[in-house]
């Protein structure tokens, strides 16, 4: 086998990111008006000091409501594909570290082996004084189907399973989703080594 | 489902940089302090969004005209390829980029740095890759400047580049370096890495052949992101 490349080294977005990646626009994934029920999901980024973080910027991928990517590695023939849903958004904090998205919710998606994996948000957390991005993930309070979820499974209280919960807000017409993501400290968020 | 041949690599031990670098001061608070849960990828992994269609709008790959007059600076060509580890053109993906003006100061708000603002420069780039994985800009070398990790700190001069590649976990957004620089061996950001070969991925190469006689000079750059995860052989 021929020697691998080593891979780019990340390196910290710092504090003038906006100028290249800042996209308000791309925070709202219901641009092209997709199928599917309509979420607002809004939360802060919180440091060590639990000082809100007013420099993050905030990736996320999703699959659409049938619970299928936009992408060509994603062959489930059962599930349709939306051509109105990308499935992507990116977002930043402002000064009280708040960050907002609109999207769908997303669909279950097959696990590894024969597993399900509940609805849930694949999110990518960058920053001034992060050298590289952080995974997490987020799904929704009261899905049945997370009970049955591989990483959820996986975790218990102790170990921060509630982080990775999204909190549903006061009915409105859209139903609104509370995520916090807590970068250091006692309600430190579960991140993933992906 | 199987995810056979659609796995990503790991990273090799010390060619990413670290969560906590206390050099890098602002880490120390934004460092979770638990390990992270590590998962076997999915196909929410696996995926990630395209960029092939023009939906990032039109490329913007000349930063010098993209005001009346010329930057002030010295005109550079960055060009170069996103591979993978395995060597293989990574097409289609969009490359976006920022940086400082020639004098060190970049067109945001937040940068308060006792240094002018070039009316004719923004800094602000971005390309879909070509079917070989190709990208090009043109620009102008952008300054030092001084940041306040400690005191008489200056950050080398640098390009930021975001690259998502095929999927979520692929994504890189990191800094381009040029070469020489003495800044390099003082900037705990670059230093963070601890494998010296991956640390030179960052920093790009003069190309006298990229260079453009009475025009530009030309610096070459590939961006290796994560290959997919070496297929496991049938046991017998």
């Amino acid at each position: 086998m021929a020697e691998k490349l080593i891979p780019t080294p990340a390196q910290t977005v710092g504090p003038f990111f906006h100028l290249g990646l800042a996209r308000p626009e791309w925070s709202d994934l219901t641009r092209q008006n997709p199928a599917g029920q309509r979420i607002v999901i809004e939360g802060r980024v919180i440091d060590g000091d639990g000082a809100p973080v007013p420099d993050a910027l905030i990736e996320l991928w999703q699959a659409n409501a049938a619970g299928r990517y936009a992408h060509p590695d994603d062959r489930q023939a059962d599930k349709p594909v939306d051509p109105n849903f990308r499935g992507y958004g990116r977002a930043a904090t402002d000064n009280a570290g708040a960050y907002r998205f609109v999207t769908i919710k997303p669909g279950p998606v097959p696990g590894r082996g024969n597993s399900l994996q509940a609805p849930h948000l694949n999110l990518a957390v960058f920053a001034r004084g992060m050298l590289k991005q952080l995974f997490t993930r987020l799904y929704f309070a009261g899905e049945p189907q997370n009970a049955d979820d591989p990483l959820l499974s996986s975790l218990d209280d102790a170990s921060g399973r509630q982080t990775l919960i999204a909190a549903k807000g006061v009915e409105d017409t859209v139903p609104t989703y509370h995520f916090d993501i807590v970068l250091q400290g006692e309600r430190e968020t579960v991140f993933l080594d992906l | 489902m199987d995810m056979t041949g659609l796995e990503f690599a790991r990273p090799r031990p010390g060619t990413q940089p670290p969560t906590l670098y206390p050099d890098y001061a602002s880490t120390v608070k934004r460092a979770p302090r638990r390990a992270p849960v590590r998962f076997e990828h999915t196909l929410s992994e696996v995926t990630g969004p395209g960029f092939s269609d023009g939906w990032a709008g039109p490329d913007a790959a000349d930063l010098t005209t993209q005001h009346k007059g010329a930057p002030l600076g010295e005109r550079i060509i960055v060009a170069g390829r996103v591979l993978d580890e395995d060597g293989r053109p990574v097409p289609g993906t969009l490359v976006e980029l920022w940086q400082c003006n020639s004098a060190g100061r970049y067109h945001h708000p937040v940068d308060q740095h006792d240094a002018p603002l070039d009316p004719n420069f923004t800094g602000v780039g971005q390309v879909v890759s070509g079917a070989d994985g190709s990208w090009r800009f043109l620009t102008i070398k952008p300054g030092a400047y001084p940041w306040r990790n400690t005191p008489n700190a200056w950050r080398p001069a640098h390009i930021h580049f975001g690259i998502f590649g095929p999927g979520f976990v692929t994504r890189v957004v990191t800094q381009m370096y040029f070469p020489g620089d003495p800044l390099l061996a003082f900037d705990p950001i670059y230093q963070s890495t601890p494998d010296a070969a991956a640390r030179e991925r960052l920093i790009a190469d003069y190309d006298p052949n990229l260079s453009e006689a009475e025009w530009a000079l030309g610096y070459r750059w590939d961006i290796v992101l994560r290959g997919r995860a070496a297929t496991p052989v049938e046991a017998g």
